[in-house]
């Protein structure tokens, strides 16, 4: 079990915990990134995410818990992960007073790449960066931003991506090309952990895991983690569905209800009780009732709601 | 794979191009980098003189004679005392001195003349405003020389005998290195170290934390940087301000100020050298205990103000008690100030240099550990 016999995992940690002061951040989270997945790290803000990233890559020593990181150990081998690994902080972290091409030399010269300015060049054209090879990167708009980080942390070939939100506050077109980047590079053998709220880039996702205050709830491929919760939603079809939401909130077997417009998703544990409540209630609205699968969305504010405020009362 | 963990000169140069390319950037640092020597020197060359002259003076002469006449205009002659006004009594020149009108009262009581030329041995009194001891300490001390040489011309003749018999042995002092006693020599080289203090320390105590503030620091901590690197990678361009302020005030002290060059010029730049590493090091220190830009100035200044104080720059080192000495004896300013007037002024060379130059060195070196000790390697 040395670094250099390519372990099966790329991340596996167990038992990671993180106190800042008195307030206990992270709670026992174990993860498990297969090399070659994108792995999808969902959670509200303020839930762990960055500050577990953060452990796997050495920027944070963790106050227990163990594991290892391409192999190499989180706790000692820092150095070496660092050298391993791409990772994308969740605030553009360049230097903004640095044109682009200046920052990703500046990357290329850290990691000792041996052909520095065919390497620069080549990330510049891969995402397109070339035009604006010569602008400081505080002058770029968020998505070209998130492209020069993007192209700095790929530079030194890293085989692990630790990305943080990469596409927060990016524009759907930006999103859609940056996730085609990222999967033709996990195509090629890069394993992706990825931090995000956004359920159109979990379900690209070949695993996810779901943390809230801290602790990791579930984890599992897409389907593993709708079927894990044993959530049975129904959708309504009609008008002036805001009343009947408050008034299906407080019926047996309603658990949750999330209004998508002209639909009403209502999700519930208990499938005999919802089935009862829904249909009398279409029935006496005089609106179409569909039985839908529960989609990932649904999971997740289940999962959130569950952990909410009651301190975290799940099974 | 390559090299594990130890220096990297690829990294430590990519740090050093990354700093100079930032600093080119910022116009503000880079006008204050100038800006900063130039404006000192103005005010302070200028500024600060502790052999003061002209010294405004106010007599009451009660006994107008050839020699009190005689006596004023030699006071006059020294350069030290401006007479600016004739009082009528003492209690006017009581009040022109409460006034802070005039430093100095000469009062001469009536019958003087006629009490000398009978042996009697009258006084004249002369009051000092003495709140502020060094504007009249060089004033005072002059008067000996001048009532002695007033004396030697006056009383001649049939009086000579008033003249009393000559000290049995006689003292030469030699004021050496500078006979004038012209305050800039001393001052400009001085103020050499002074700038190079405040901006030095500044401005580095601002490098590791200004990284923090912008969130930068998170993406150099992921690379894999070693703190010696990133440290002496960032001090670099600084090294080269710091001669090029050293340049700028050598320039002045020589064709402003007209200070005498007596040792060389090497010498001179390699005790510039040794003191900006010296005090890059106390700057990248405090950047890496302060937690913000803040906090890194607050302590720039708390470490400026003994400096100017405590090191001989402003005040003589030998006046101050022990305890202060040993303060003043911590501080690389003040061997910087001993190295730089041995050396300009005496002209002094390696020998007499050098028990000014080991401590530098042990700072510089004892320093540079504290800061890499003290360097988080995480963002705990």
């Amino acid at each position: 079990m040395t670094a250099e016999s390519s372990p099966e995992y790329a991340i596996d940690v167990r038992g990671l915990n993180k106190h800042f002061g008195d307030k206990h951040v992270v709670r026992d989270v174990s993860l498990r990134v297969r090399r070659g997945e994108i792995f999808g790290f969902l959670g509200p803000n303020g839930s762990g995410k960055t500050t577990t990233i953060r452990m796997v890559c050495g920027l944070l020593r963790p106050d227990s818990g163990a594991g290892t990181c391409l192999g190499y150990d989180i706790q000692r081998e820092s150095a070496e992960i660092k050298r391993n690994v791409g990772y994308m902080t969740q605030r553009f972290s360049f230097w903004e007073d640095l044109t682009i091409s200046e920052n990703l030399d500046f990357v290329a010269r850290m990691y000792e790449i041996p052909s520095r300015s065919a390497a620069v060049r080549q990330a510049l054209k891969r995402l397109g960066l070339t035009q604006r090879a010569h602008q400081l990167a505080g002058e770029l708009s968020g998505g070209w931003k998130q492209r020069m980080a993007l192209a700095a942390c790929m530079l030194h070939q890293p085989r692990l991506l630790l990305l943080d939100e990469p596409t927060a506050g990016v524009d759907p077109r930006a999103r859609r090309d940056f996730w085609d980047e990222i999967q033709s590079l996990a195509a090629g053998g890069i394993s992706v952990l990825v931090s995000t709220h956004y359920m159109d880039e979990a379900v690209r996702c070949h695993k996810l895991a779901y943390i809230a205050y801290g602790r990791l709830l579930t984890q599992g491929s897409a389907s593993e983690v709708i079927a894990g919760q044993r959530l049975t939603t129904w959708a309504l079809h009609g008008d002036r569905l805001a009343d009947l939401q408050e008034k299906l909130r407080r019926q047996p077997g309603v658990e949750q209800t999330v209004s998508f417009g002209n639909a009403l998703h209502v999700s519930g544990t208990d499938a005999a009780a919802l089935q009862q409540t829904v249909e009398s209630a279409a029935r006496s609205e005089g609106l179409r009732a569909e039985k839908i699968d529960t989609s990932l969305e649904d999971v997740f504010i289940h999962l959130m709601s569950q952990s909410d405020g009651s301190g975290g009362g799940h099974a | 794979m390559t090299a594990r963990s130890g220096f990297s000169l690829t990294r430590w140069w990519s740090i050093v191009l990354k700093e100079f390319t930032q600093l080119r950037r910022d116009r503000l640092t880079f006008a204050m980098i100038v800006g900063i020597p130039i404006v000192q020197m103005a005010l302070f060359g200028y500024a600060i003189n502790t052999n003061p002259r002209h010294l405004d003076t106010a007599v009451i002469d009660a006994d107008p004679s050839d020699i009190t006449r005689s006596l004023l205009a030699a006071m006059q002659n020294s350069s030290y005392f401006h007479i600016v006004s004739d009082l009528p009594s003492e209690a006017a020149g009581r009040e022109a001195l409460a006034q802070g009108r005039v430093l100095f009262v000469v009062n001469i009581p009536a019958g003087f003349t006629r009490q000398l030329l009978r042996h009697e041995h009258p006084s004249l009194l002369i009051e000092a405003d003495a709140t502020d001891p060094t504007a009249t300490a060089s004033a005072l001390a002059s008067l000996n020389g001048i009532t002695q040489s007033v004396i030697a011309r006056e009383i001649t003749g049939p009086l000579a005998f008033l003249q009393g018999s000559p000290a049995p042995f006689s003292v030469n002092v030699h004021p050496m290195f500078n006979p004038d006693s012209i305050t800039q020599y001393s001052v400009v080289p001085g103020l050499m170290g002074v700038v190079l203090t405040l901006t030095m320390v500044m401005m580095t105590g601002l490098a590791m934390t200004r990284e923090r503030e912008r969130g930068t620091m998170e993406n150099l901590l992921a690379m894999p940087a070693t703190p010696l690197e990133v440290m002496t990678g960032k001090l670099v361009p600084y090294i080269g301000i710091g001669l090029l302020q050293a340049s700028i005030i050598l320039l002045a002290a020589r064709f402003v100020f007209h200070v005498p060059f007596f040792g060389s010029l090497g010498a001179i730049y390699l005790a510039a050298l040794l003191f900006i590493a010296a005090n890059l090091t106390v700057g990248i220190t405090f950047s890496s205990l302060a937690q913000n830009q803040l906090q890194a100035v607050q302590l720039a200044i708390f470490y400026f103000l003994p400096n100017i104080l405590l090191s001989g720059f402003m005040f003589p080192f030998q006046g101050m008690p022990a305890w202060a000495r040993a303060i003043g004896d911590l501080l690389p300013l003040t061997y910087f100030n001993r190295l730089i007037r041995g050396i300009m002024l005496k002209g002094n060379g390696w020998p007499d240099s050098w028990p000014s130059v080991w401590p530098m060195i042990v700072f510089t070196v004892a320093l540079m550990a504290v800061a890499v000790a003290t360097y988080r390697r995480t963002l705990d």
